[in-house]
């Protein structure tokens, strides 16, 4: 009696910590939430892999392209969050488990990861033979100290020496339109000479393509591909995904319709990169009545599945990056690219439908990618929207005290906003200097948002809404 | 029964009075903020004549119950009373009272309190004395166990709880609270009843009217066997077996003695032959005693002010250069805020003027417990210990918020709603020219202004050879910096503007406090 007793408690205890680590996990999986989804059930494909051809080498590139910019750290979130170290084993991993599936492109900067991205990702990759992978790296040179020849040329070499390579597969000039748009780009890369080293370096076969990632100004994209029969840009990376197809626009006025970027490139000939398919987990963290639509057309597909069919489904695509922290990210894009299932054309016409519907929704258009931290009045800027969008998204934003449940979203906006954000790194200290504004891929005008939010905030707190 | 009736009431009041100390949210005050009310001290200072009246009366009929039920302080004094029991049965023996020593802490307590040493008055006041043991000991483990809550909650996506923060206000009160409760242990798990009977104010003047109440326990002559059994139960030590006496001014109407009498010699009546209570005198000696302690709180602490002082013109010099961007991620250290040196120290809207709080305030910590904005602490400075100060770092007097003002027993807070609150100017705002960003960093702000409840701050444009001092980064010249203009006739002293001031760990702006508040 006593021993089965026993036997029944330790399996108690177990199914309890099953349940624990489940609901750990799930919890996790709720905040840093990149790409893909822990649709459990379904095996992961061992092989089948969508691979595009590279018109310029002739690279076979998988079409799931591993972004190296969301490595997860050892608390488990992303290396972006907070200041923790990257969890070097888990990237092992990651990278192991990525090229074992076919993917063999992997996108880094020297600024990702604060600056420890490259290294991590060179730890992992030298692991393996060198023709297995392609390395994409930047010329991430945003401080006004590295825009000399030198400051430049030193931060391209160390990319290399970080990386244990002695080629690089695909570079880029990263950020072109960011900051004051043309001005910021000549002084980056035109008024220093560095684009005729890249292209000496091109020719000496350190480069094996040259191209740059797009955000922001579209003067710079328009002035570079003007230019193309002297660059011969090999590649260009874009923002695509389907909200952006026909609303970056309206997002934000300073942003271009990933449609007329797509097509553009498109008329030359020249590969896309994709980035943000998900719009930094945004797509993937939609609004439950869109949750709904996606599960009734295909209960087995992920949320994030859609978003990358998308990106995914035009031919002039080389591959699409997700930032994939988790396994779980890893294993759904998995699903949806070992083989890729093109969109019907009415399915195509379905994702612009519910873009239409997510427009509705007034979120602000950040992707957590972090460029505009550290702020250094100790802001956590990305932590404060995306709280805002969370409650957006929840209906936890009552517009007046006379809402039926104002007094529970009230709680749960205040509640939440002191979890996610310490009090001494919300909106309230934001001084509106303004410093964060011209790192911001999407051109959010942070200051002016942030102000909004405390405004906001302090109507909820003294209960005058 | 009459024993298990008073334990039972006493709990309830014991629990609940706790509990006003534990509860941050403050929920609790609206069903049980008239515990604090009815306490005797605070009653007397908040002139509540019902309170008071009613007391008195409940004194003169009962006894003191008061002592028994009401007071906190006493009531925890038996909880180590009775583990001290546990330890050794029939630990207790008569003694006689010692008049001298309780009249002469009554009459320093009353001239503490006539000469305004706010200090002395908060260490002896039971009440007060418990509020701080609550507030100091048990509030900050209330505090993390609700946090422990608040953590699982937010794992399962609950907004049941939320986390609250836990700090020392203030170390010589948190020394004192504590030093209070061994002593007060030790005495109460030896000797019972002692401090109520030797040293608190509320118990001696209590015991005045005790000697004469109607109702008290009466020694049964012809049924007691002299067995002694209530007099070494006694924790007021009050029975006098040998002369079948009991002492009414120290009898605290426990009803320990009738439970445990096994002839029933002892019953709670009016007595019929009027047995004459012995009436202990001597109130000569009272005075001496009281001056040489006022003296000693006279003296200012001149020295650490003067230390702030340089402190604060040496900290100036470190500056929070924005530092370069060169990769993303990551956030910047944010160092902690130091409170300022105020000429004129801080308290809360409808505290009147410094004066009037300094005289009315116990110093029970019940404002400290429920300020939901860490704003106010215990004051260190020697007159004023224990009572409470405002200072900034941690949070602002926010305009939604009256609850000290709500919860104060003692009517040191007058009562006032938000609209009068946010009229009552209880300071006004200085600015501090070579801390404040624009000038420092060469950087927009303007976030004093921004939050400003009343409007009281608008920004000029920054003019002059200031301009130019250190921390300027290239191309802000075509900027146009503004620096804050405070409207000392507007501004009512919150310190929003202190506490969002981005420049550490001294603000650019803060808040010095007015002697007599007004309405702006």
């Amino acid at each position: 009696m006593e021993k089965k007793n026993d036997i029944s408690r330790r399996e108690f205890l177990k199914t309890a910590g099953a349940a624990g680590a489940l609901s750990l996990g799930l919890a996790a999986c709720g905040d840093g939430r990149t790409a893909g989804s822990a649709s459990g059930s379904q095996a992961v494909p061992s092989g089948g892999m969508t691979y595009r051809t590279n018109p310029t080498t002739g690279d076979k590139v998988s079409l799931l392209g591993y972004g190296c910019m969301r490595w997860p750290s050892v608390g488990g979130r992303s290396a972006r969050e907070g200041n923790e170290e990257i969890d070097q084993e888990m990237v092992n991993r990651l990278v192991d488990f990525a090229i074992e599936h076919g993917v063999n492109y992997f996108d880094t900067s020297p600024a990702y990861c604060r600056g420890t991205s490259e290294r991590a990702t060179g730890i992992a990759l030298s692991r393996h033979p060198r023709e297995k992978y392609l390395i994409a790296t930047k010329m991430s040179n945003f401080a006004p100290s590295t825009w000399t020849r030198e400051g430049a040329v030193a931060m391209y070499h160390n990319s290399m020496k970080e990386l244990q390579v002695d080629y690089l597969d695909y570079y880029l000039l990263h950020g072109i339109g960011m900051g004051s748009g043309m001005e910021e780009m000549m002084a980056r890369y035109f008024d220093n000479g560095i684009i005729d080293f890249l292209m000496e370096e091109r020719k000496a076969g350190r480069i094996r393509n040259l191209g740059f990632s797009y955000h922001g100004d579209v003067k710079c994209f328009d002035w570079l591909l003007e230019r193309h029969d002297v660059y011969k840009w090999d590649f260009v990376q874009i923002q695509l995904n389907y909200l952006d197809w026909k609303y970056a626009k309206q997002i934000n006025p300073r942003n271009t319709d990933a449609e007329y970027l797509y097509n553009a490139l498109a008329e030359r000939g020249i590969p896309a990169i994709i980035m943000e398919p998900l719009l930094g987990g945004r797509l993937s963290n939609v609004p439950d009545n869109i949750v709904a639509q996606f599960k009734e057309r295909d209960p087995q597909s992920s949320v994030a599945s859609w978003a990358f069919r998308f990106a995914g489904s035009l031919s002039g695509v080389l591959t699409v990056l997700s930032g994939m922290t988790r396994m779980e990210h890893l294993q759904d894009n998995l699903r949806t690219y070992c083989p890729l299932n093109p969109l019907t054309d009415e399915e195509f016409q379905f994702l612009q439908d519910t873009a239409t519907r997510m427009m509705q929704f007034d979120t602000i258009p950040c992707n957590d990618c972090k460029y505009c931290m550290p702020c250094p009045y100790g802001l956590d800027i990305p932590a404060i929207l995306l709280h805002y969008n969370k409650c957006l998204n929840e209906g936890n934003i009552p517009e007046s005290s006379t809402d039926p449940e104002y007094r529970k979203a009230r709680r749960a906006y205040l509640v939440g906003y002191d979890r996610s954000v310490p009090r001494l790194r919300q909106a309230s200290h934001c001084i509106g200097c303004g410093q964060c504004s011209p790192h911001c891929p999407q051109r959010i005008d942070i200051p002016a948002e942030l102000h909004r939010i405390d405004a906001y905030v302090e109507r909820l707190r003294q209960n005058t809404l | 029964m009459l024993r298990k009736i008073r334990i039972t009431l006493a709990l309830i009041f014991f629990v609940c009075v706790t509990l006003l100390f534990l509860d941050f949210t403050g929920t609790l005050h609206a069903w049980l903020g008239w515990m604090a009310k009815i306490q005797f001290f605070p009653a007397v200072l908040a002139l509540n004549a019902g309170v008071i009246v009613a007391l008195v009366l409940l004194t003169l009929i009962f006894g003191r119950v008061y002592c028994s039920v009401i007071c906190p302080l006493g009531v925890m004094q038996d909880v180590f009373a009775w583990l001290g029991k546990k330890q050794k049965k029939n630990r207790y023996t008569y003694s006689k009272a010692k008049s001298w020593l309780r009249y002469a802490m009554l009459g320093l307590f009353i001239i503490a309190l006539i000469a305004g040493v706010g200090s002395f008055v908060a260490l002896l006041e039971p009440y007060s004395a418990y509020g701080r043991i609550a507030s100091n000991i048990l509030a900050p483990v209330y505090g993390w166990i609700n946090n422990l809550f608040a953590l699982i909650a937010e794992r399962a996506d609950s907004y049941a709880f939320y986390s609250t923060d836990v700090w020392l206000k203030s170390l010589p009160t948190f020394i004192i609270a504590a030093v209070m409760l061994v002593l007060i242990a030790v005495l109460a798990w030896r000797n019972g009843r002692t401090w109520c009977n030797t040293i608190c104010p509320v118990g001696t003047f209590l015991s005045f009217l005790a000697r004469f109440s109607w109702l008290k326990p009466v020694i049964d002559t012809d049924k007691c066997i002299s067995c002694r059994k209530c007099e070494r139960n006694c924790k007021a030590s009050c029975i006098d077996i040998a002369n079948h006496k009991i002492d009414y001014s120290r009898c605290v109407t426990c009803m320990d003695c009738i439970g445990n009498c096994p002839k029933d010699a002892i019953s709670y009546i009016h007595p019929k032959k009027a047995a004459a209570p012995a009436v202990t005198g001597g109130q000569a000696e009272a005075a001496s005693g009281a001056d040489r302690k006022a003296d000693k709180a006279e003296s200012v602490d001149t020295a650490r002010r003067g230390f702030l002082t340089a402190s604060l013109m040496a900290a100036t010099a470190v500056t929070v250069k924005a530092q370069e961007k060169k990769v993303d991620g990551g956030l910047a250290v944010i160092e902690d805020k130091v409170i300022p040196d105020r000429l004129v120290p801080l308290v809360p809207p409808g505290a009147v003027s410094l004066r009037h709080f300094a005289q009315y305030c116990t110093g029970c910590q019940l404002c400290v417990s429920v300020c939901p904005n860490g704003v106010l602490r215990p004051a260190t400075d020697l007159m004023r210990m224990m009572q409470p100060e405002m200072s900034y770092e941690r949070g602002y007097c926010r305009p939604e918020c009256t609850k000290c003002s709500e919860v104060c027993p003692a009517g040191a807070i007058r009562p006032i709603d938000k609209a009068e609150k946010s009229s009552t100017q209880i300071g006004h705002a200085e600015w501090v020219m070579h801390n404040c960003i624009p000038v420092r960093d060469g950087q927009e702000c303007g976030n004093c202004a921004r939050h400003c409840p009343t409007g009281a701050i608008q920004m000029v444009p920054l003019k002059g050879h200031h301009r130019h001092r250190g921390g300027r980064e290239e191309g802000n010249d075509g900027k146009n910096l503004m620096i804050p203009a405070v409207n000392t006739e507007k501004c009512i002293g919150c310190g929003a503007c202190e506490n969002l001031c981005p420049a550490r760990p001294f603000s650019a702006i803060y808040v010095v406090g007015h002697e007599v508040h007004r309405t702006v």
